[in-house]
């Protein structure tokens, strides 16, 4: 797919104090099936994209071209390049790409775009083969010096032997003699390490940055100053493409430290909202507090526009109705209507999920200095591109004129990848001619968020009296996030029914039919951890669960009986066309029920499903696909004679294919369950006239220790190591509520159908 | 004028004195470990000592830490080697890092305060500090061993 070259003559990577160093990069030839895929034109120049660096002294700098946001990535990425290389990780350091994806994007998929949970399965073969390469430089380097042929000599941790003589150079020791060689390709392409010489793969990593991370020296968004800098907060319309009537900043300016008070004008209602800039009031000065201070004396009169009908009283009640009435047919198996109708009995149950928002931990705050060019952008972004590509529209410029600097991002969960902030300050900065960080509070990012979509579920199934189901129909409704580009989209787009709907993974019921309800959407809506996959799990799992009781079947049994075992669930075979796998061709990555049952078979047994509990005590288990991940959740609960809950233990099963850090996977499942019990417990965004009524922690409750799992125990399944890389941020979120929802049943006989959960069980 | 210490370096601070301790240290001092994450006392982001005791810089004017001794996570050791921030590591806490010197100052105050805290402690203790990446589990586990050095 692409071709290694040895590149050390250029000066990219230029470390200080390092006399000689040999640079490795991937080629992308223009007009290969890479540079297509990002359509660029023809041309047969060579681009270097550019991963690792060995400078004369050992030191082995390895380019992270992805954003870290807690979920690994700075250490797994590498860690497949060194353990290739065989580099000594102790020697290894780790160097941010900016955003370039015409160089730093060699899998050719993304662009930079760090989200979807799929940098390991799309940079785990490219990283194997730059390692490789690596090592064959190296290998080379040290027979030329001896003078003997190069399959006399190895690499191992750092060295390079010569197996005749024991003899050995350290990787800096040889730089000088490996800026000549060339990596051949093809067939002769250097050899890929056996699976079983694998050092770093599969074994335990601690991040790189735990140290920054434990004394403050981490460098986030608002963490990068630069001479001339001013700092922004920005009033914007409380309702979604409302605008500024009018404004008086007289108060505003009185206060000491504020500067400025500007308008970003409105986003003409012609363009969709994207991820631009939609206006509002700036207030600019040198320090942060003074500009919050500032916006607050701002007196500004709003024009709210037709949104100001979205009410979540009306808007939730016209969501069920949709959901209700269905319409369009996205999937349908045999024949459902039949089989309801000769069904002994008939069950139906209707569920609902809010709206969420995001809430990284670190507000959005872009930094960009567009006095200049080219602009510079420094940014905690999900995608350096899109900011720069969203940015040059702002300013009315080329792309190529704009670059932008990734820090570390204080969680991201889809947020950071919609650059509407960064925007903000290139419009700021251009307008007053200084450099201009652009500060969200956290009031910003609930009040002004893309938000995850509510959504509503309708469920029906006909079962037979043996208790086996055979029809299974679900409808759903919910604004879909294609609106950003569509404002009058009215239906879900086939991206949003690929998120465990279409995929319902019940394979063995021989009549399915699944529908989407049309809605408008009033309000920004973007994808958010797990996207549509939180309320498809919750429903179906939910409603098996239901279904179970109702059929006087043991839960498990009964779950694993209606995905059964097959190999692959074929949804061509029930007419679905145009499928949405994560992006990914179904035959790399399809759909496994086997693989899911099994994950289930596994939390089943680790959390001891079935034995007595006491009263007040229950177990609920919960699966889904999602990311080309199986996770399983069984979450044991005790419900108090006040309602509130305590979680002892959360027992979850991944199979994710071939991983790479253990510790890495470990983490994110336990972040997962304590993000999804924010999910069921608290999370819900509702409007008011247009207006998000929720605003900082206090009204929009994240889980905090006190009321979080702190057990949770997590089951990496090996059976099938030998397949594809697979998601692993996002997947263990989404079997999280329906698991503990349905343990709340058991132990209360309490069915949870509308999120949050809240204080519905006080009265139980 | 409002005068404190600040890491063990005397500051002078002429500014308005409601300015909150987070801003001053963060955007006029430079010291930028500390980090912002709701501004009202909600999530512990910002937690600093005063005195020895954390506080939540967002909410705490300078006027209030004036003649104090002020400890930001830059300052809690000199090497990054308190007990709890080896705890830290140990455990491999961090994710996406962003609460985590809130985290870390909140939990080297506890310890201070109470050397060997129950479990339940522990949790109390912690409670005001949001992680939105999901690493109570580790916290919890990490100032339990801290607790042993301390
Ligand atoms: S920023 Fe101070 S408590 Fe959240
Ligand atoms: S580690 Fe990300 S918020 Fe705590």
């Amino acid at each position: 797919m692409l071709g290694v070259q040895n590149i050390s003559r250029r000066t990219f990577l230029k470390s200080a104090g390092v006399t000689g160093a040999l640079v490795l990069g991937a080629n992308v030839t223009t007009g290969s099936m890479i540079g297509t895929a990002r359509g660029q034109s023809n041309g047969s120049s060579v681009k270097p994209n550019l991963f690792v660096e060995i400078a004369d002294d050992g030191t082995v700098t390895i380019t992270c071209s992805r954003s870290e946001m807690g979920q690994g990535v700075r250490t797994g990425i590498p860690m497949i390049l060194a353990d290739e290389m065989e580099a000594d990780w102790q020697r290894v350091k780790i160097w941010q790409a900016p955003g370039d994806e015409t160089k730093y994007d060699p899998a050719g998929k993304d662009a930079q775009n760090t989200d979807g949970s799929r940098s390991t399965r799309h940079h785990f073969d490219v990283m194997r083969e730059l390692g490789a390469a690596g090592r064959y430089v190296l290998e080379q380097a040290a027979a030329k010096k001896w003078g003997v042929d190069a399959s006399e000599v190895y690499a191992k941790d750092h060295r390079l032997y010569h197996t005749g003589t024991g003899q050995w150079f350290d990787f800096g020791e040889v730089v000088d003699a490996a800026a000549d060689i060339a990596v051949p390709t093809g067939d002769a392409a250097p050899r890929l390490k056996d699976q079983s010489q694998w050092k770093y793969i599969g074994r335990d990593m601690p991040v790189v940055d735990n140290y920054d991370m434990s004394t403050g020296g981490a460098t986030y968004g608002a963490d990068i100053s630069v001479p001339g800098m001013k700092i922004a907060v920005v009033a914007r319309p409380p309702v979604y493409r409302g605008k500024a009537k009018s404004f008086d900043a007289t108060e505003a300016l009185k206060v000491q430290g504020v500067e400025q008070v500007i308008e970003i004008p409105a986003l003409s209602d012609a363009m969709p909202a994207q991820f631009r800039a939609l206006g509002g009031i700036a207030v600019i000065g040198t320090n942060t507090w003074s500009v919050m201070e500032g916006r607050d004396r701002l007196v500004i009169e709003w024009e709210d526009g037709p949104n100001v009908r979205h009410d979540s009283g009306t808007y939730n009640d016209e969501l069920m109705a949709s959901a209700r009435a269905g319409g369009l047919v996205i999937r349908d198996r045999g024949n459902v209507d039949e089989a309801l109708g000769s069904a002994a009995q008939v069950m139906e149950a209707e569920y609902f999920v809010p709206y969420f928002i995001h809430t990284p931990m670190e507000p959005p705050v872009a930094l960009v200095d567009a006095t200049q060019m080219p602009v510079k952008i420094v940014s905690s972004t999900q995608a350096p591109n899109e900011t720069r590509q969203y940015v040059a529209e702002a300013l009315g410029i080329e792309k190529t004129d704009v670059e932008c600097q990734v820090t570390l991002l204080g969680g991201g969960f889809g947020r950071k990848s919609k650059p509407d902030f960064a925007c903000e300050a290139a419009i700021l900065s251009a307008n007053i001619g200084a450099p201009v960080r652009v500060q969200w509070t956290r009031e910003d990012e609930i009040r002004h968020g893309y938000y995850h979509a509510a959504s509503a579920h309708t469920l029906k199934a006909g079962l037979v009296e043996e208790g086996n189901v055979t029809a299974w129909h679900h409808s759903g409704a919910w604004p879909s996030l294609i609106s950003l580009w569509n404002p009058v989209q009215r239906t879900g787009h086939p991206l949003e029914f690929g998120l465990g709907l279409i995929d319902t993974p019940y394979n063995q019921v021989p009549n399915i039919r699944i529908e989407n309800g049309e809605t408008d959407a009033m309000i920004r809506v973007g994808w958010y951890r797990s996207v549509n996959n939180i309320q498809h799990a919750f429903a179906m799992n939910c409603f098996a669960n239901e279904l179970a009781e109702a059929a006087g079947r043991h839960p498990v049994e009964f779950l694993l009986e209606l995905i059964g075992d097959a190999d692959v669930m074929d949804l061509t075979a029930d007419g679905v066309e145009g499928h949405w796998n994560y992006g990914d061709a179904i035959e790399d990555w399809p759909i496994m029920p086997k693989r899911l049952s099994n994950v289930l078979r596994v939390v089943a047994e680790k959390s001891g499903y079935g034995k007595s509990l006491p009263a007040g005590h229950g177990l609920g288990v919960a699966c889904h696909r999602s990311f080309h991940s199986y996770v399983g959740c069984a979450v044991h609960v005790v419900v108090r004679e006040d309602g509130s809950l305590h979680i002892p233990q959360v027992d979850m099963a991944i199979d994710c294919g071939r991983y790479v850090n253990p510790e890495g996977v470990r983490k994110q499942m336990e972040g997962a369950a304590i993000y999804g019990h924010s999910v069921a417990m608290h999370g819900q965004i509702t409007t008011t006239q247009g207006a998000v009524d929720q605003s900082n922690f206090h009204d929009y409750t994240i889980t905090r220790m006190d009321d979080a799992p702190l057990d949770v125990r997590v089951h990496i399944v090996e059976d099938y190591t030998h397949l594809r890389p697979c998601g692993v941020g996002e997947p263990g979120v989404p079997p999280y509520t329906p698991a503990l929802v349905n343990a709340i049943y058991q132990a209360t006989g309490k069915r949870i159908r509308r999120l949050p959960i809240g204080d519905q069980l006080e009265s139980a | 004028m409002i005068s404190m210490k600040i890491n063990g370096v005397s500051r002078q601070f002429h500014g308005d004195p409601d300015m909150p301790l987070l801003w001053y240290v963060r955007d006029e001092l430079g010291l930028t470990g500390t980090k912002f994450g709701c501004g009202a006392a909600l999530c512990g982001a910002c937690t600093m000592h005063v005195d020895g005791e954390a506080v939540r810089s967002c909410v705490t004017a300078v006027s209030e830490a004036d003649g104090s001794e002020v400890t930001t996570i830059e300052g809690l050791d000199a090497e990054g080697n308190h007990p709890v921030q080896r705890a830290w590591r140990a455990h491999n806490v961090p994710q996406c890092g962003y609460c985590q010197s809130g985290q870390i100052m909140s939990a080297a105050a506890l310890l201070n305060e109470n050397p060997d805290p129950s479990d339940e402690e522990i949790v109390d203790g912690m409670a005001g500090n949001i992680c939105r990446c999901g690493t109570y589990q580790r916290i919890f586990a990490a100032v339990r061993t801290a607790a042993q050095e301390v």
